[in-house]
């Protein structure tokens, strides 16, 4: 079984972002593999242990990705891809998919698997658009997911509630929390991962897509509206005056 | 021309709010570029909602029979209607459901899409689409280039407008084809009465709730107001209620009106979820907790005291 995850870099959560005209300034960034791809190597890692195969992670990005790929190497990967783009312009999801999607093809895999979002633009995009591209079934918001033969069963988040789906192989899933819990990679799983070759695809190799996004230029966020503590003798004081304040103030109760 | 397509979408034979928030922003984007709002809505008896979305702007709407909701199969139906209806925008919703099927039909139909998209404007005969990024500590400025732009708008983030367009109802057939995911069986009994990534109001619970017996405490705050109950990932992974209420970075990101914090510290993983929210709440004993820098309106006191007296203040005005 042929498993392809997608491993996106993404700043760390506590991280500082300083906005530049259209980019960030990467200066102090701590990058992490954003969570939700964790989910997907994790789920990957489970397939293979459980129905062989191999499991390749592949990442977009200038060479600073190697360092999640190493990271991914250390869970226990088998192969590791970079789709080498320096300067690529951020959250063209449909250009990041088709060139995932020509990879995939080259490769004749067989499940294809990221998070449900990246944490930088939580666009929940690439996963689905790379399927689509494929012309394979997907499924998306996974919990649970079980594989037979070439039959696949799966439980997915919906509004509400949650749904059990069937499809066949090839897949594409995106990873929701609840899938599965991420191991850490062990010391000797680092150690080794420093060694490993990282291959490298140039988007000339992937078809050469061209972008559909333009970025006009970032800003930082609007400005918070000023908050302050209220003051009360006791609870029925503090309630009195939220709800004046929410209702006369705010007006949005 | 330039015209605007907008894909509605139902929950329980009713429309959606988010369905008239992107009619009205599709109807300032078409007034600004001189074209017409047609609307989609896809499923069954959906001809009923024509004068809803009529009296925010849509000129014609555009009604594709089907059955529930299978994103592959929907896909295929809503890039037939735009490959025949050629728009040069399409605003879809970026919920639950249009996160599954949105992908699908940017490539369908071969557009450049931004998603979770919260301001529309128009530069030059193009629209601007702008979207928080890096967990709300940036916010980004795009254009998509291609002759079909696609956005998906975040649920909250766009007014309703009244504005009356023509509504006529146009019955679309095209052909699905055969869907390769088949639905099995679906439990819809775990969530939300009200959703919670498109609620105008969140009561939201943290570890300070202290365990599981004491949510009816919110619920009942969250009943009184018709809001949605979120709850931190403390609370969470401490199995006191379900992951489909998380609110956060590895739970749903949510822009309400108004978000009432009760007893969550505000982790910055949380604030990447939240800190959206046009108005916060924040009900906390520690009165050092980080939730209080992004609070609107900060009690430093007991909810057990508090929530309660807040539910009784609310039902005297309400009524």
């Amino acid at each position: 079984m042929k498993i392809i995850v997608l491993v996106k870099q993404v700043p760390d959560t506590e991280t500082n972002i300083k906005v530049g005209d259209k980019s960030i300034n990467e200066a102090g960034i701590k990058w992490i593999i954003s969570p939700y791809d964790e989910f997907a190597i994790e789920e990957g890692l489970r397939l293979r242990e459980k129905h062989g195969g191999e499991v390749i992670a592949i990442s977009l990005g200038p060479d600073r990705v190697q360092e999640s790929l190493r990271q991914a190497y250390a869970m226990g990967a088998d192969r590791a891809v970079q789709i080498k783009v320096d300067n690529y312009v951020p959250f063209d999801t449909v250009l990041a998919a088709e060139l995932i999607a020509n990879f995939a093809k080259s490769e004749n895999a067989d499940i294809i698997i990221g998070g449900r979002q990246s944490i930088d633009s939580d666009s929940s995009q690439v996963v689905v658009q790379v399927a689509e591209a494929l012309g394979i079934p997907h499924v998306a918001f996974a919990v649970s997911l079980e594989i037979s033969g070439t039959n696949v069963k799966s439980t997915k988040e919906v509004e509400g509630g949650t749904q059990v789906v069937e499809t066949s192989l090839p897949v594409a899933i995106t990873a929701q929390k609840g899938l599965n819990e991420p191991r850490y990679p062990n010391l000797k799983g680092l150690m080794a991962a420093k060694k490993k070759p990282i291959e490298s695809k140039s988007p000339a190799d992937l078809g050469n897509p061209a972008s559909k996004i333009e970025i006009v230029g970032l800003e930082p966020p609007p400005p918070r509206i000023p908050g302050r503590k209220l003051e009360a003798a006791d609870a029925k004081g503090y309630a009195e005056q939220l709800v004046k304040a929410l209702r006369e103030e705010a007006k949005v109760i | 021309m330039s015209n605007v397509l907008i894909v509605g979408e139902l929950k329980d034979g009713e429309l959606k709010k988010i369905s008239r928030e992107i009619t009205s922003a599709g109807r300032k984007i078409a007034d600004a570029l001189g074209g017409k709002v047609t609307a989609v809505l896809v499923g069954s008896g959906v001809d009923k909602f024509a004068g809803d979305l009529a009296a925010v702007g849509a000129d014609s709407i555009v009604t594709v029979n089907a059955g529930d909701f299978n994103a592959e199969t929907w896909a295929s139906l809503i890039a037939a209607v735009i490959k025949e209806k050629n728009p040069s925008v399409v605003l879809l919703p970026h919920t639950s459901q249009g996160k599954d099927y949105s992908p699908r039909v940017a490539v369908k139909v071969g557009a450049g899409i931004i998603a979770d998209v919260v301001g529309l404007s128009v530069d030059g005969g193009k629209v601007v689409a702008k979207k928080p990024i890096y967990s709300g500590k940036a916010y980004g400025n795009f254009k998509v280039t291609s002759p079909i732009a696609m956005f998906t708008v975040r649920p909250n983030s766009q007014e309703v407008v009244q504005k009356a367009g023509a509504g006529a109802v146009e019955t679309a057939s095209p052909a699905a084809g055969d869907a390769k995911v088949k639905i099995v069986s679906s439990d819809l009994s775990g969530g939300n009465k009200v959703q919670l990534t498109e609620a105008s109001i969140i009561v939201s619970g943290g570890r300070g709730i202290k365990g599981p017996e004491n949510w009816p405490i919110l619920q009942g705050l969250a009943d009184v107001l018709g809001a949605a109950l979120g709850a931190s990932r403390a609370a969470v992974d401490a199995g006191w209620i379900a992951h489909s209420h998380q609110v956060g970075q590895t739970g749903k990101t949510v822009s309400p009106n108004c978000y009432i914090a009760c007893g969550i510290s505000g982790a910055i993983q949380h604030l990447a979820g939240m800190g959206s929210s046009k108005y916060i709440v924040a009900i906390n004993k520690d009165g050092d907790a980080p939730i209080f820098k992004v609070a609107t309106y900060g009690v430093v006191g007991d909810l057990f005291e508090v929530v309660p007296a807040l539910t009784d203040e609310f039902k005297k005005v309400l009524g």
